[in-house]
């Protein structure tokens, strides 16, 4: 099916995945640590296995930004 | 009233049909506390002087270093062990005398922010860590005042406008990341002029703010990449839900995370 991540389409080869199913295979690193924009609703953390996807979804990772100091 | 000296100076500002004398006189009366005097708070605070904001408050509790002069473009060679807040005012004053310019020397925490930001009509978040992040969120959320997120990170920025009512910090990032995924302290690096790109946005989204005019990135997420070039918006709702600005908020009192800086591994 096709969706669009982070603003881009995107093929994803399986036709039934969980946002979880989805961090894996966009090898997202930290996944506790992002936050995750589903046709412009926030999911909760706790919802991501089982929440599924479906075609034409728009799906946003957020990720912290901090400051790029180091000291 | 200005005076034609400040009609000769912000000229530049006055033309433009969306300022005028009325909206340039908006800005001088208007104060702007910027929290942080580094890599975000520099640019930010040299704009703003330049556009004549009023007041200009400054917060930072450290000295100036030379590893800051990469990116801190308000600090110079010169002032080096320098409080940042006495290296940003010195270079405020000279940019405009029209600014009256106070500094706080010191880190704003949970027991003493809410008296600092009362005074302001709209706050910068120029720090770099998420515990003042997340304290200058839930702070500007209740006492109800607009503010500016900002954060950066080697070559990628991000920013958005809070202003009550519209989606907050935690609205988006619900809390601070875990501790244990934090990992230490290390060199994540930054390009100097993304920091200035972000910097700048911020002065303009303050500017925007007291002259009433155009759109505001409140309820957006405004990302960017300097390495493509790749500026996008991410619309974000305000959270019902949301632990600070919700309809049942849980937190009503402020209190300090302790965490360090953080390095974000990004795939």
């Amino acid at each position: 099916m096709i969706i669009t991540i982070n603003g881009e389409k995107e093929t994803i080869g399986k036709e039934q995945i969980t946002i979880s199913d989805l961090l894996e295979i966009k090898k997202v690193k930290m996944p506790e640590m992002v936050s995750v924009e589903l046709n412009e609703e926030f999911l909760d953390k706790d919802s991501f296995s089982n929440t599924n996807i479906k075609e034409g979804d728009q799906v946003e990772f957020l990720y912290f930004m901090g400051g790029g100091s180091g000291n | 009233m200005l005076t034609e000296k400040q009609i000769e100076r912000y000229s530049r500002n006055i033309i433009l049909k969306e300022v005028g004398g009325v909206g340039q006189e908006k800005i001088l009366n208007s104060k702007v506390l910027i929290i942080g005097a580094g890599g975000l708070g520099a640019p930010a605070a040299l704009y703003l002087a330049a556009a004549g904001v009023g007041t200009i408050g400054i917060v930072d509790g450290d000295v100036v270093d030379l590893t800051n002069l990469q990116r801190q473009i308000i600090h110079f060679t010169p002032d080096i062990d320098k409080p940042k807040v006495q290296s940003a005012k010195e270079k405020i004053e000279q940019i405009n005398p029209d600014v009256n310019v106070i500094t706080y020397n010191k880190r704003l925490v949970a027991d003493n922010i809410l008296e600092v930001i009362n005074e302001y009509d709209f706050i910068i978040d120029g720090t770099d860590n998420f515990p003042a992040k997340f304290l200058i969120n839930d702070a500007c959320v209740i006492a109800r005042k607009p503010f500016s997120h900002g954060g950066i990170l080697r070559f990628d920025g991000q920013t958005m406008t809070y202003t009550p009512g519209n989606a907050c910090y935690r609205c988006v990032f619900l809390e601070p990341p875990p501790k244990d995924a934090v990992p230490s302290c290390a060199q994540a690096g930054v390009l100097g002029s993304v920091a200035g790109i972000l910097g700048t946005i911020q002065a303009s989204e303050a500017l925007k703010y007291f002259l009433e005019k155009g759109e505001l990135l409140t309820n957006r997420l405004l990302i960017f990449n300097a390495f493509n070039m790749n500026f996008r918006t991410v619309k974000v709702k305000r959270n019902p839900k949301c632990p600070v600005c919700g309809n049942n908020p849980a937190i009503k009192e402020l209190k300090d995370y302790e965490q360090r800086i953080c390095e974000l591994k990004q795939n």
